[in-house]
This record gives structure tokens, C-alpha cells and sequence, in this order.
């Protein structure tokens, strides 16, 4: 499979999964423009990519600053003339008990992972609809769909991720651009590095596969979507867990 | 430079070239959804395509309000910035 003619556009693509997500696609030949905030990372991911041999550049910008977004995403178009792919991947946590979660704690974590992804699809979606075409993958968590102690803030804006995957796969859907979410379980990242080992330990026994994840391993799920194989799917949301949740 | 051609034409070039409507069919009271055919995504290509044309950005609470291919001549007409 080729995604050569594809440019992909990834937030927060320096670390973790958006960085696999990044990679597997330039494997695939696309060419990758990318939002990350830290402009060290942003550099040293473009080099990164660029060893693989793909055309890539990447914009440091904090996504959670709307007003800024739409001027980057007009940049994009113009250094790449389109947009094929967007992958909403850009995530925090700011993990604390409810009762004692902060607006500041609310808000920071809401404004990442849900606000920014709307707006990236608001603006975004123009250009695909000038197209009729387009696939967006919106990076959810299991988080939002059971519910994890300590994630309040994390849980509510990975489920509104879900109700807001699949209105997009509806209002957008009859131009041709589909929408998915990916929920992906306790995958290696620095997000789940932190864990206290008893944590984690205890949540290993929960895995029917007895391991966690590989950035790699939800990054192929996310080039099956963008590939011809995603075609005719659209609204859903794809749990891979290693059957935690099964 | 081609010869200038007047707002309204310019406009309803646009609405016959997206819509694929028939000109005559393109009068100032003809609303976009129920008499022209189009669907809501429809009236948002519409207005992008304004807003290409015309070098205007007409806000998300403006759009929802033109309505009828009159409102749009109008609204270019207040909102277009001298063209030299």
C-alpha cells in the first residue's frame, strides 16, 4: 500500500502516539506537516521524518490558542497546496480526584483534547469539503468510555471526542469525508510512564494480552483507517486494549 | 483585465456554476435550499466560494443569514472593500 500523494496533518506528533502515527505514514510515503509546542521536539521530529525520506515540516504552536489556529492550518495549505488526513492526536492529563480538580485542571485538559480538535475540524473541514474528501482520526481513550478514577476532566473530553467523531462522520459524511475515532487502552507512552508500578502492575492483570501496547501497534490501526482498507467506515470508534476492556 | 462584471452577475455565475441551476432560475428572491436545491453543506461551499471570490470573510453568524440570493448581492455590496 502507497499513501504517496497523501499529506497527513498531525498534532501533537513529537512524542508518543502521534509520533508513531507519523512515522508509520511517512513509511507509507506521505508527506507529513505537523502541529506540536515544543519547537526543540518540532525540529528534531522534522529531521526525524525527513530520514525517512518525506516531504515534512513542522509548526510549533500550542493548539489549545484557537485564535492562532486557523492562520497555521492556512500556512499548511499553502506550503502543501492540500490536505488529505487530519489526525486529532494532541492529548494531556492533569490527573486528580474530582473533588479536588481545579477549574484550571478542568479547563487546560478540555481545551487540548476537545476544543482543539473541533476547531482543527471546523477549519480543516472547509478544505475538504472544497475537495470532497478527506479523513479525520480523532485519537479517543478508553478513558472515555468506561471511566478511570482521577480522570474526570481526561474521561469527559475523550467521550466528547466520541459524540464529536461521530456527528462529523454524519454532517460531512455525504461529501465524501469520514470521521473515526481510535480508543486506544494502556499503550507505552509517556502518558503511562508515570503510573506508580503498583498501578500498573495491577492493571496488567486486567490485560488479556498481558502487556501494554506499542505506539506502533495503534499507528497501524490509524494507517488502516487512512488507507483504502477505512474507506467505507465512518463514525466509529475503535478500542484497542489488548482486550482489556473485552 | 477582463471587463468588469457587476456584483450581481459575478454572484449569480458562482450560485449557477455550484448549484448547477439554470440562470433564470437565479432571481433575488430565490432562496439557496428551497427554491435552488441546495443542501445546508451546500450553502457553506457557497459562501466559501463568495468569499474566494470576492476576497471577503464573511463570519459563521453573518452566513447563516443569507439566505436568499439577494441577501448575498447585498451583504458583497455593503461589505466588499474598494477593488482597483
Amino acid at each position: 500500500m502507497s499513501l504517496k500523494d497523501k499529506v497527513a496533518l498531525i498534532t501533537g506528533a513529537s512524542r508518543g502516539i502521534g509520533k508513531a502515527i507519523a512515522m508509520e505514514l511517512a513509511l507509507m510515503g506521505s508527506s507529513i506537516a505537523f502541529i506540536s509546542k515544543n519547537p526543540l521536539q518540532v525540529e528534531q521530529t522534522e529531521k526525524m521524518l525527513q530520514n525517512l525520506g518525506v516531504r515534512t515540516k513542522g509548526y510549533a504552536l500550542d493548539i489549545s490558542e484557537i485564535s492562532q489556529l486557523k492562520k497555521t492550518i492556512d500556512d499548511i495549505l499553502k506550503e502543501f497546496g492540500q490536505i488529505d488526513f487530519l489526525i486529532n492526536n494532541a492529548g494531556k492529563t492533569e490527573d486528580r480526584l474530582l473533588l479536588r480538580m481545579s477549574e484550571a485542571d478542568w479547563d487546560s485538559v478540555m481545551n487540548i483534547n476537545l476544543k482543539a480538535s473541533f476547531f482543527m475540524i471546523k477549519f480543516v473541514g472547509k478544505h475538504f469539503l472544497s475537495r470532497n474528501y478527506g479523513k479525520i482520526i480523532n485519537i479517543s481513550s478508553i478513558s472515555g468510555l468506561t471511566g478511570i478514577p482521577g480522570q474526570a476532566n481526561y474521561a469527559a473530553s475523550k467521550a466528547g471526542l466520541i459524540g464529536l467523531t461521530k456527528t462529523v462522520a454524519k454532517e460531512l459524511g455525504p461529501r465524501g469525508i469520514t470521521c473515526n475515532a481510535i480508543c486506544p487502552g494502556f499503550i507505552e507512552t509517556d502518558m503511562t510512564q508515570h503510573l506508580p508500578l503498583e498501578r500498573k502492575e495491577k492493571i496488567l492483570k486486567e490485560i488479556p494480552l498481558g502487556r501494554f501496547g506499542k505506539a506502533e501497534e495503534v499507528a497501524k490501526l490509524a494507517v488502516f483507517l487512512l488507507g483504502p482498507g477505512g474507506d467505507y467506515i465512518t463514525g466509529q470508534c475503535f478500542i484497542i486494549d489488548g482486550g482489556l476492556l473485552a | 483585465m477582463a471587463e468588469k462584471k457587476s456584483i450581481e452577475e459575478r454572484v449569480k455565475n458562482i450560485i449557477v456554476e455550484q448549484l448547477g441551476v439554470n440562470p433564470e432560475q437565479v432571481t433575488p428572491k430565490a432562496r439557496f435550499i428551497e427554491d435552488l436545491g441546495a443542501d445546508s453543506l451546500d450553502t457553506v461551499e457557497l459562501v466559501m466560494a463568495f468569499e474566494e471570490e470576492f476576497n471577503v470573510e464573511v463570519p459563521d453568524e453573518e452566513a447563516e443569514k443569507l439566505q436568499t440570493v439577494g441577501d448575498v448581492i447585498r451583504y458583497i455590496e455593503e461589505n466588499l472593500e474598494e477593488e482597483s
